[in-house]
């Protein structure tokens, strides 16, 4: 049962309106414009201005919580990060005045905003700084919805916490600089007064985030002092205490574990807007040691720990993600900011790493039912299966969380990818779906690939029928194609031409991060940086991986089946004629539509007359992408998640042979186009095995079931089964939906009595009410699977 | 090769047999069950319906075509992909109906293929066929899920055309054969629930070793769209949907049997 003190927690955050703060950008300004002649090193900057927000930002004690730090000043005010993105006055109306995901921005905010903030980082930020660098190329396929760019007005991030920091002190870490700084002495390092100044850099973030808790201490402390009530003044003065011990030193007890992390977690996400916010991954792994030692000595209950945790995940429910703008809004149009837990897998030595925790945290996540933070489940080979039925049990009450994921299948993509065994098991999934080494990677989404695009444009000989722009390569008119494996070719070519264009660009932009906005307190915790002396940002990592993201695997097949089928092989009609039927947007071809619709073979139902376009595309992705250098050092890789990418670039295409309509969403991560698969379950995840997932770093299938399947024990066996059935097939992760269609609809109508429907959309969970119209619609669309 | 009449292939059926399972559906059938819910499956022959299909608004007609003659191999071919996730599940093939021994010489030749593929086999029947076919079969028989819906010979004429002697009488054969059976009871309100039949039942249940699980069948509304389509008349129009609290009741009546007993499949 929650507590009191837990219920009052969790309501305040739910209620809290999202504001939009300048607390953070007047602090950097503030910084950086009475340091800014003094010609200190980039790194030493940035050090020095994060160690000038940490001691200067307002603290918050919300009323009985046993975690401190808030990102803002508040709970749910957002901060902004203007040397990075400066948002204009028009910028704020529309966060603040937009329907979904706003943000309130007031009267003050603005007015800070136009005398002090946009006067200063006009022309300096890092979003205007790569868009004048990009090629005009490249900026005619981003208009034109080709692909998008992840680190435009957000920072590369998207890592995750690994052992390290739930072992280790910033004292400890102050050491490895030493001992780092030591090394560099003896050698000769051609970049040693580079590596110097970034170590330098670290040494002040780490002192930072130790005064940062410094502050909180004497802050706790004071307020213990005036409180009455004697059981909150004693927990006042316990969490006074704590902040004196961490995050200085290594933590010694569950509390201190779950306040050490917060703290740095609250430092990553107050440095940059890293993507994906921060998190602490395998959790129940992390946490355990501590929780076991306290079990034993008699110092904490089960109980007591399950509070902790609880008030542990208020916090980052507090923490809505950044306010974002334009393409970057459309393509992540969600508060989440994509802190995913991870439980269950195997340990370092291959071991089942299924424990106590992971069933008392699988109940926390259970009774809290909120936004944030995400959750998921590792499922190994070895982990029980009462464990997976555990979690299934979860997904029952219809809030999508938590998702699946294959440990197996994990491993074996980092392995390929050429990690270390142990790296590879302590490595999980994070954000959506994305595969990622613990504590030892950087690993960055660069921008989603809009596959049904290039499609279109080599159906228009380079052309973007939409713009009438010549935006990409001559690769034929397609009336001169003799069969649909010249089509193919051609549409190949023009993938490869675009995959070129974003792989140039992709290197301009991680040279501008590189090299001009090092993040010094991110790279303290992501191992080998301390030891390479060389930024995160800058390839300091053990392992550096950028990603680029595939979209509309399922809707791609269908249209190449498409014209397979009813141009080549039953010549129904031509080419030309059904160009000429796309361009009208099927008006006046109600019946060809028909026919596009319901009389061809779809992805999604183990049909290989469909399914093996999904392979060649996919290999055809793969080839295009895999293996090649990027800029600090690392390989590109793909994998394939929409987020709500495939909104915003179906709005972006015209009619498409598959018979869906201009503008209308495409199909999200691999799953079928929305109502396509009517084969069931174990059709759709025959069919999405067919690709090779081992060659991914993750991969989104979702699938979308009615409460009543989930009536009985039985079903609920057999789910676990239809879970382990993909994950033996290589699938690395499925994700359920339980909620039936009629709710659905009956929450468009009725908003406000679904304030807290929750439903998954792709690789993460959101407020129905806060998703568009037509994501809305595409959710309800979904195909439910009625048990047969 | 042998053909046979095949209406349809569904996979993730998972209340036709132990774990993930695929139902081969085979058409024909010698009962004509007033509540039939399969009234596509009855003829032993293909039959085109009528359905309509609606895109924004519009309404198009569309034939189908219910039954289609299928060799063993076409068969196996939609079958053999699925065995990944039948090894996962202990799951296998459920060859349902109509009466998939109304189809003896292809249920036989299909089930023979499964076995050589170590596949686990479940045979749907309404129990309503020559002994020597089930003697034929059961070698390579897993499971017989096998339907009991009123004892009394008279009635069960009544309501689904055929007396059930030789139905009882399989049952009590497949017994002494040493099969496994799961026998299913179709509850249809006022026909097949009174308290008489119902204990009937548990009596024979309760004399036969080789029932392992009983399963109570509710019966619900889904039929009545399919009647529509086909252009049959339901006579069972009227009938009222079961009332949680009744079931309950029902599902006490059996509660002493010493074997799994579940309602609702």
């Amino acid at each position: 049962m929650m507590t009191d003190r837990i219920r009052q927690l969790r309501r305040e955050s739910l209620r809290a309106i999202n504001t939009l703060s300048a607390e953070r950008a007047l602090l950097v300004t503030e910084f950086y414009k009475a340091n800014e002649d003094k010609g200190l090193p980039i790194p030493i900057m940035r050090a020095k201005a994060f160690e000038h927000i940490m001691l200067n930002k307002k603290l918050c004690i919300n009323p009985g919580e046993l975690i401190v730090g808030e990102r803002g000043p508040a709970p749910k005010a957002a901060p902004t990060y203007p040397e990075v993105c400066l948002h204009t006055l028009d910028d704020l109306e529309i966060i603040h005045s937009r329907p979904k995901v706003s943000f309130k921005v007031d009267e003050e905010t603005r007015k800070v905003y136009r005398d002090i903030i946009i006067p200063y980082w006009k022309g300096k930020t890092i979003r205007e700084k790569i868009f004048s660098l990009l090629s005009d190329e490249w900026h005619e396929a981003y208009s034109a919805g080709v692909f998008t760019e992840f680190q435009e007005q957000r920072a590369p991030g998207h890592t995750v916490a690994g052992k390290k920091i739930f072992q280790k002190g910033m004292l400890d870490l102050i050491a490895d600089i030493d001992a780092s700084l030591e090394r560099l002495r003896t050698t000769k390092d051609e970049n040693i007064k580079a590596k110097m100044d970034e170590l330098e850099a670290m040494r002040i973030v780490a002192n930072a985030i130790i005064g940062y808790a410094n502050r909180y201490a004497d802050a706790l402390n004071e307020l213990a002092q005036k409180e009455e009530d004697e059981v909150r003044r004693n927990e006042l003065l316990e969490m006074s205490s704590i902040c004196r011990r961490v995050p200085a030193h290594a933590p010694q007890t569950f509390h201190e574990v779950l306040q050490h992390y917060w703290f740095i977690h609250v430092g990553v996400v107050t440095e940059l807007n890293p993507w994906d916010s921060f998190n602490p991954g395998r959790l129940d792994q992390h946490l355990y040691p501590f929780y076991q030692n306290e079990i034993k000595n008699g110092t904490l209950t089960k109980d007591g720990a399950v509070e902790l945790l609880e008030s542990f995940w208020v916090k980052f429910n507090n923490h809505p993600s950044p306010p974002k703008m334009g393409v970057t809004a459309q393509e992540s149009s969600t508060y989440t900011d994509f802190a995913l837990i991870n439980l269950g897998g195997v340990k370092e030595d291959g071991s089942d790493a299924v424990n106590e925790l992971s069933y008392i945290i699988l109940d926390v996540i259970e009774e809290m039912r909120i936004l944030q933070p995400s959750s998921m489940v590792q499922i190994s080979k070895k982990n029980p299966d009462r464990f997976v039925k555990r979690a299934v049990k979860i997904t029952k009450t219809g809030f999508g969380q938590p998702s699946f994921f294959n440990t197996d299948a994990i491993v074996q993509q980092l392995l390929s990818q050429g990690k270390a065994l142990v790296d590879a098991r302590n490595g999980g999934a994070s954000g959506c779906v994305e595969t990622g080494a613990f504590g030892t990677e950087a690993y960055f989404l660069t921008g989603y690939f809009n596959l049904n695009k290039v499609l279109e444009i080599t159906l228009n000989n380079g052309v973007d029928p939409l713009t009438g722009k010549e935006i990409g390569i001559k690769t034929g008119n397609p009336e001169d194609f003799k069969s649909f494996d010249e089509l193919y070719d051609a549409f190949e070519r023009q993938l490869n031409y675009f995959i070129d264009l974003k792989i140039e660009g992709n290197n301009i932009v991680e040279k501008v991060w590189a090299t001009e906005m090092p993040v010094p307190f991110l790279s303290l915790i992501i191992d080998d940086c301390i030891a390479n002396a060389t930024d995160y940002n800058a390839g300091g990592a053990r392992y550096n991986t950028s990603y680029i993201q595939g979209v509309g695997l399922g809707s791609i097949t269908d249209n190449l089946t498409s014209i397979r089928k009813h141009v080549y092989e039953d010549g129904a009609l031509t080419i030309k004629d059904m160009l000429f039927a796309l361009s009208s947007n099927f008006e006046g071809f109600d019946d060809l539509r028909y026919k596009l619709i319901y009389e061809t073979p779809k992805w999604g139902n183990n049909d290989d007359y469909a399914d093996r376009h999904a392979v060649r595309v996919f290999n055809s992705f793969y080839n295009a992408v895999d293996g090649r250098p990027t800029y600090r050092g690392g390989k590109f890789r793909i994998n394939m998640l929409p987020t709500t990418s495939h909104v915003y670039f179906g709005s972006k295409i015209g009619a498409m042979p598959d018979g869906r309509k201009a503008f209308e969403p495409l199909s999200e991560g691999i799953s079928p186009f929305q109502g396509a698969d009517r084969k069931g379950p174990t059709g759709v995840i025959l069919s999405a095995a067919k690709i090779d997932h081992i060659k991914t770093g993750g991969t989104l299938l979702n699938q979308k079931f009615s409460p009543s399947f989930f009536s009985t024990e039985e079903s609920l066996d057999k789910l676990v089964m239809l879970i382990r059935s993909y994950f033996k097939l290589d699938g690395h992760h499925i994700q359920f939906n339980v909620v039936s269609a009629s709710t659905l609809r009956d929450a468009q109508k009725h908003p406000e009595k679904y304030q807290d429907l929750i439903v998954r959309v792709a690789g993460y969970s959101d407020y129905f009410n806060d998703l568009s119209e037509a994501l809305q619609n595409e959710i309800i669309r979904r195909t439910e699977h009625e048990s047969v | 090769m042998e053909k046979g009449l095949v209406f349809d292939i569904r996979h993730f059926s998972v209340h036709d047999g132990p774990g993930i399972r695929t139902t081969v559906f085979l058409k024909g059938c010698p009962l004509r069950c007033t509540w039939c819910h399969n009234p596509e499956s009855q003829k032993s022959e293909p039959e085109t319906i009528r359905r309509t299909n609606k895109l924004d608004g519009k309404e198009y007609a569309a034939t189908e075509t219910i039954g289609r003659y299928m060799t063993v191999d076409e068969v196996f071919d939609e079958l053999k992909n699925h065995i990944p996730i039948f090894d996962e599940s202990t799951g296998g093939v459920t060859f349902s109906g109509g009466e998939p021994l109304m189809q003896p010489r292809f249920l036989l030749e299909l089930l023979k293929r499964c076995r050589e593929h170590d596949i686990h086999t479940a045979v749907d029947t309404c129990g309503f066929a020559a002994p020597e076919l089930f003697r034929s079969i059961l070698p390579y028989t897993n499971l017989f899920l096998y339907d009991l819906k009123i004892i009394k010979s008279d009635k069960h004429k009544y309501y689904t055309a055929q007396p059930n002697e030789i139905i009882l009488n399989n049952l009590s054969m497949l017994n002494e054969l040493g099969a496994s059976v799961m026998v299913r009871v179709p509850l249809i309100p006022g026909i097949t629930d009174d308290e008489e039949n119902l204990l009937a039942i548990k009596e024979i249940v309760k004399g036969n070793n080789s029932i392992k699980r009983l399963d109570l069948l509710p019966y619900h509304h889904m039929a009545k769209d399919k009647y529509r389509r086909l252009n049959l008349p339901f006579e069972l129009e009227d009938l009222e949907a079961y009332k949680n609290e009744r079931l309950k009741e029902i599902e006490l009546m059996f509660s002493d049997l010493e074997m799994p007993i579940s309602i609702g499949g």
